[in-house]
């Protein structure tokens, strides 16, 4: 009853293609961001700050690269946890070489430069396809850490090889190091991910999203209607890797503080972002944030409820971990490759007839 | 030219091509079960770590899934004798046995239809939750396998030619080259081997003449399981048996882009080429730049093969045709 | 073949004239390994024609297809195209050029819509830059809507209007066809390649397919050139025909010569056929 369909018609091309067609949707979209940027930072504790929010925001960053690359353009990438070093190396770098520089404009140059490092080992994806490239992606992954274990300028010649993030602002409001307000860096980072989602909301509407889906779909046929495949794949390596590279600088400068390359940027961050747009849905903007909730979520649930409340020992909850998110992975792939924000998809279909069964 | 005077050289290389086998047996697992079903199944290593978990278990008489039966009051861990090493070996191969039938039934009917990448990804989570099981089952403590092979560095070569060459290694090629053997007789000569391959090629054209695809799958993961069981032995022989096994695999992936992924012997080529190339590029070029290569040296060599060659040294061409 | 004249009354007694060639393969030669495909293959495509390449199954017809296309490279032989002779090209470059294709195995984006599959073929026409899109209001947002419309006619044209949000792997397979050649169309080809473009259907789809063929190129002027096996629709629709045996050419005149040609006779049409 509340959510219809029916005599909402599309007058025009432009209501046919909104990203909220139903206006209901529209209204919710922006009461949630109301509530998100005016009313949580409010009340927001240090903790759900570091423990909830800022995660979130910064993987579901992460997650709309990858499911640029991954599953719009059908290129199948495990360097996601290298690209994040890139980006979080090069605004190390930039902070500390320049220190009057604006915290937006470092983490725009930080993912810049990983677009560039993107492109570079996006090149093999011309020559190779599938799993073949997945693999080859391990390259740069592995190739990656250790560059920055191993290249001392990356790390200013630091005798402990970790980087740690200095105090620096964003238009004079201190976004990182250790005296930073919750509220700061949680608008801070919210306010990233909207502008990026957005982004990501029109590339993938028009010529290049198309260009992305039908190399993924069929590349011969792509190129029949004159898409150029190197244009193709590596605007998507280059944007993804961008978004990616935002996020890892964020990860590192605004989140975490400090980073050492083994720990930080290891193949299992790849994994768990390819796991977040799986369980979410690969070729979906919503199914990215969903799938990086839901990831960052999961670890909390378990240590607060299993091991806090049940008293269950964090090593058990930590396998069960393991296995559930293994589960999850066969599971969604066997019923619903679309991820979670298929489900969605078809709750809000039911609810438009609700209460109508058909 | 002086390297080549240099004896060092030579034990640099041995050691190398000795490395390479280890990493032939995981590959070996891989190539069976994407010749036969066209999976590329990265719980390989993962496969080799269970199977080794489960026959030191077995072998110390430990009671699987302990801890968690802790959490209900049952705290005994061990049976308070474990069995002698044959009859662990055997037990474990059973266990791979069925844990290849209830792979087959849970995650790869279910996937029958769908393309190469899904199922890829599916083997992911599949590794996830065999380690997840694994440590639940057998703990996840560092954890001694001794199988009674000879261990200690070869007296014999010790004396004759001054370098320093691990018994075990020499037992883990030999092994190596005797499943290759096999391995390769059984594909080509048997009809069973006939029935894999015809899977390979087409599955429904292989269903219409009569073979049974779940039949078949059991066999190839079974036969990869035991493969990974013996993988998994050596490996643990040689380095104890932990988490760091299942990251052997992962290392497999570029012996595979090297010998091709449908080739049986490829599988040991690919692994002498990356065992030597990584052992090396280490030790010539490795001090130039820092060291520690082997984290990276045998992805970057698989990419730059297969940007020249991406069906690797001895697959099958692939062909696409419009 | 090189005597064709520009006039040439055929069926209906309604005279039909062209243009000057389109497209004009001269001495092709198609080899893969030992096999040769096509061999020293000449013919043409006059502007504005309907043109059918008939003959047996592994005549060479799609391999000829894609060689126009600029998915094989002929090892000897020259393409010409509206006059010019063509140097290798990729695939996608041909495209920019006005040829737009079907294919036998229907070649759609099984992920996207009937609507985006077709806004696809739009490719070619939609130039606004990386930047413009990222910001989408603007340039890029209008540049969308009017190629939008230009789809929504090739809709219309082809009476899909029902299916237009759907996912095109859910579609029936005639329907599916009727995208494929949706997604050719919208490109405003200058020629049309439809490889086997009946196959599978029944006889109510192939006079909707046909008389869609026949609008396309009566309205737009699309030149046509299809693979056909049917010889009932290549009587119908076909100006002229080009017959392939073998890699090698055995026929190339209108269909009723066609039919009293031996040769094609005995390679092909010794078959009765509905």
């Amino acid at each position: 009853m509340f959510y219809r369909e029916a005599g909402d018609f599309k007058t025009s091309y432009k209501s046919d293609q909104e990203t909220f067609p139903l206006k209901l949707d529209k209204i919710l979209f922006w009461l949630t961001i109301a509530v998100a940027a005016f009313i949580v930072p409010l009340f927001l504790t240090e903790y759900w700050e570091k423990a909830i929010f800022l995660p979130f925001f910064i993987y579901a960053l992460a997650a709309i690269g990858l499911n640029i690359l991954t599953g719009y353009c059908g290129q199948v990438s495990l360097g996601t946890g290298g690209f994040m070093a890139v980006g979080a190396y090069a605004s190390y770098k930039l902070m500390t070489g320049f220190p009057a520089m604006d915290m937006f404009i470092v983490i725009m140059i930080a993912g810049l430069v990983t677009a560039c490092v993107g492109i570079l080992f996006g090149l093999p994806s011309l020559r190779i396809k599938g799993f073949y490239l997945a693999v080859a992606t391990l390259a740069s992954q592995f190739f990656l850490v250790w560059l920055f274990n191993k290249w001392e300028w990356t790390y200013n010649y630091s005798a402990t090889g970790q980087i740690n993030s200095p105090e620096r602002d964003f238009l004079g409001v201190i976004v990182t190091g250790p005296y930073t307000k919750p509220w700061a860096t949680y608008l801070f980072c919210l306010g990233f991910l909207f502008l990026f989602a957005w982004i990501a909301r029109n590339l993938t509407r028009g010529r290049i999203g198309r260009s992305w889906m039908a190399i993924r779909d069929m590349d011969i046929a792509a190129e029949i209607i004159g898409v150029n495949p190197l244009v193709a794949k590596m605007s998507a390596f280059a944007i993804s890797s961008f978004f990616v590279g935002v996020a890892g600088a964020l990860y590192f400068a605004v989140w975490l503080g400090a980073a050492e390359p083994t720990e930080a940027f290891s193949i299992d961050q790849s994994f768990d972002i390819l796991f977040m747009i799986i369980i979410g849905g690969l070729g979906s903007i919503l199914g990215s944030l969903i799938g990086a909730a839901f990831i960052v979520l999961l670890p909390v649930l378990f240590k607060n409820v299993f091991v806090g409340i049940l008293g269950i020992p964090t090593d058990i909850a930590e396998f069960s971990q393991i296995i559930l998110v293994g589960a999850l992975i066969v599971f969604f792939l066997i019923k619903e490759p679309h991820g979670i924000v298929a489900y969605w998809r078809t709750l809000k279909g039911k609810l438009r007839l609700w209460p109508f069964p058909y | 030219m002086f390297f080549l005077l240099d004896p060092f050289f030579y034990e640099i290389v041995i050691s190398g091509l000795l490395a390479g086998v280890m990493y032939a047996l995981v590959a070996l697992g891989f190539v069976l079960i994407f010749k036969a079903s066209g999976i590329f199944n990265f719980s390989q290593g993962v496969l080799a770590l269970f199977a080794a978990l489960t026959l030191v278990g077995f072998q110390t008489g430990q009671i699987p899934f302990a801890h968690l039966l802790s959490l209900f009051g049952f705290h005994v861990t061990h049976w308070g004798a474990g069995f002698p090493t044959v009859i662990a070996i055997l037990f474990s191969l059973f266990v791979m046995i069925g844990l290849a039938w209830l792979i087959v039934q849970i995650v790869l009917k279910p996937l029958v239809n769908q393309e190469g990448i899904i199922l890829f990804m599916a083997t992911i989570g599949l590794a996830y939750v065999l380690e997840g099981v694994g440590d639940l089952m057998w703990g996840a403590n560092v954890k001694m396998l001794d199988v009674g092979l000879p261990k200690g560095p070869s007296e014999f070569i010790l004396d004759t030619t001054d370098m320093f060459i691990d018994k075990l290694e020499i037992s883990a090629a030999v092994v190596a080259i005797i499943l290759v053997v096999v391995l390769t007789l059984f594909s080509a000569y048997t009809k069973m081997g006939r029935a894999l391959r015809a899977v390979a090629d087409d599955h429904q054209a292989a269903l219409s003449v009569g073979i049974s695809l779940e039949t078949i799958w059991w066999i190839v993961w079974s036969v990869s399981g035991i493969v990974a069981l013996v993988a998994g032995v050596m490996w643990g022989a040689k380095s104890g048996v932990q988490f760091s096994l299942s990251l052997i695999a992962l290392k497999a992936l570029p012996v595979l882009m090297l010998g091709g992924f449908t080739s049986i012997p490829g599988a040991i080529i690919g692994g002498l080429m990356i065992g030597l190339g990584e052992k090396l590029f280490e030790f010539y070029i490795g001090p130039m730049i820092g060291g520690a290569t082997e984290n990276w040296f045998a992805y970057m060599l698989a990419l730059l093969f297969l940007l020249f060659r991406p069906q690797g040294l001895f697959g099958e061409k692939i062909i696409e045709r419009v | 073949m090189n005597d064709v004249n520009q006039k040439m009354p055929i069926m209906e007694s309604q005279e039909r004239t062209f243009g000057a060639p389109i497209l004009e393969i001269k001495n092709i030669t198609m080899r893969f390994g030992g096999v040769v495909a096509i061999q020293d293959i000449s013919f043409d495509i006059l502007q504005g024609e309907v043109r059918a390449i008939i003959g047996p199954n592994g005549a060479g017809k799609s391999s000829m297809l894609n060689v126009i296309n600029g998915f094989y490279h002929p090892q000897e032989g020259e393409i010409w195209f509206g006059g010019e002779k063509r140097s290798p090209m990729k695939p996608y470059q041909i495209a920019y050029q006005g040829i737009a294709r079907t294919f036998q195995n229907i070649a759609l984006f099984r992920g996207m819509s009937t609507l985006d599959n077709i806004m696809t073929g739009r490719f070619t026409h939609m130039k606004t830059g990386v930047l413009s899109q990222v910001i989408w209001r603007g340039a890029a947002e209008k540049e969308e809507y009017e190629n939008r419309e230009i789809v929504e006619k090739v809709i219309d044209f082809l009476d899909i209007q029902t299916i237009r949000k759907t996912e095109v792997g859910k579609l029936p397979y005639g329907l599916q066809k009727r995208v494929e050649l949706g997604r050719a169309l919208a490109a405003e080809p200058k020629l049309l390649l439809l490889d086997e473009p009946m196959a599978g259907m029944n006889v109510e789809e192939k006079e909707d397919m046909s008389r869609f063929i026949l609008d396309v190129n009566d309205e737009f002027g699309t030149t046509v050139a299809l693979i056909e096996h049917d010889m009932g629709v290549v009587m119908d629709i076909a100006d002229r025909v080009v017959v392939m045996d073998y890699g090698k050419k055995i026929g190339d005149d209108t269909p009723e010569n066609i039919l009293k040609n031996q040769d094609v006779i005995d390679a092909y049409l010794g078959v009765a056929h509905d």
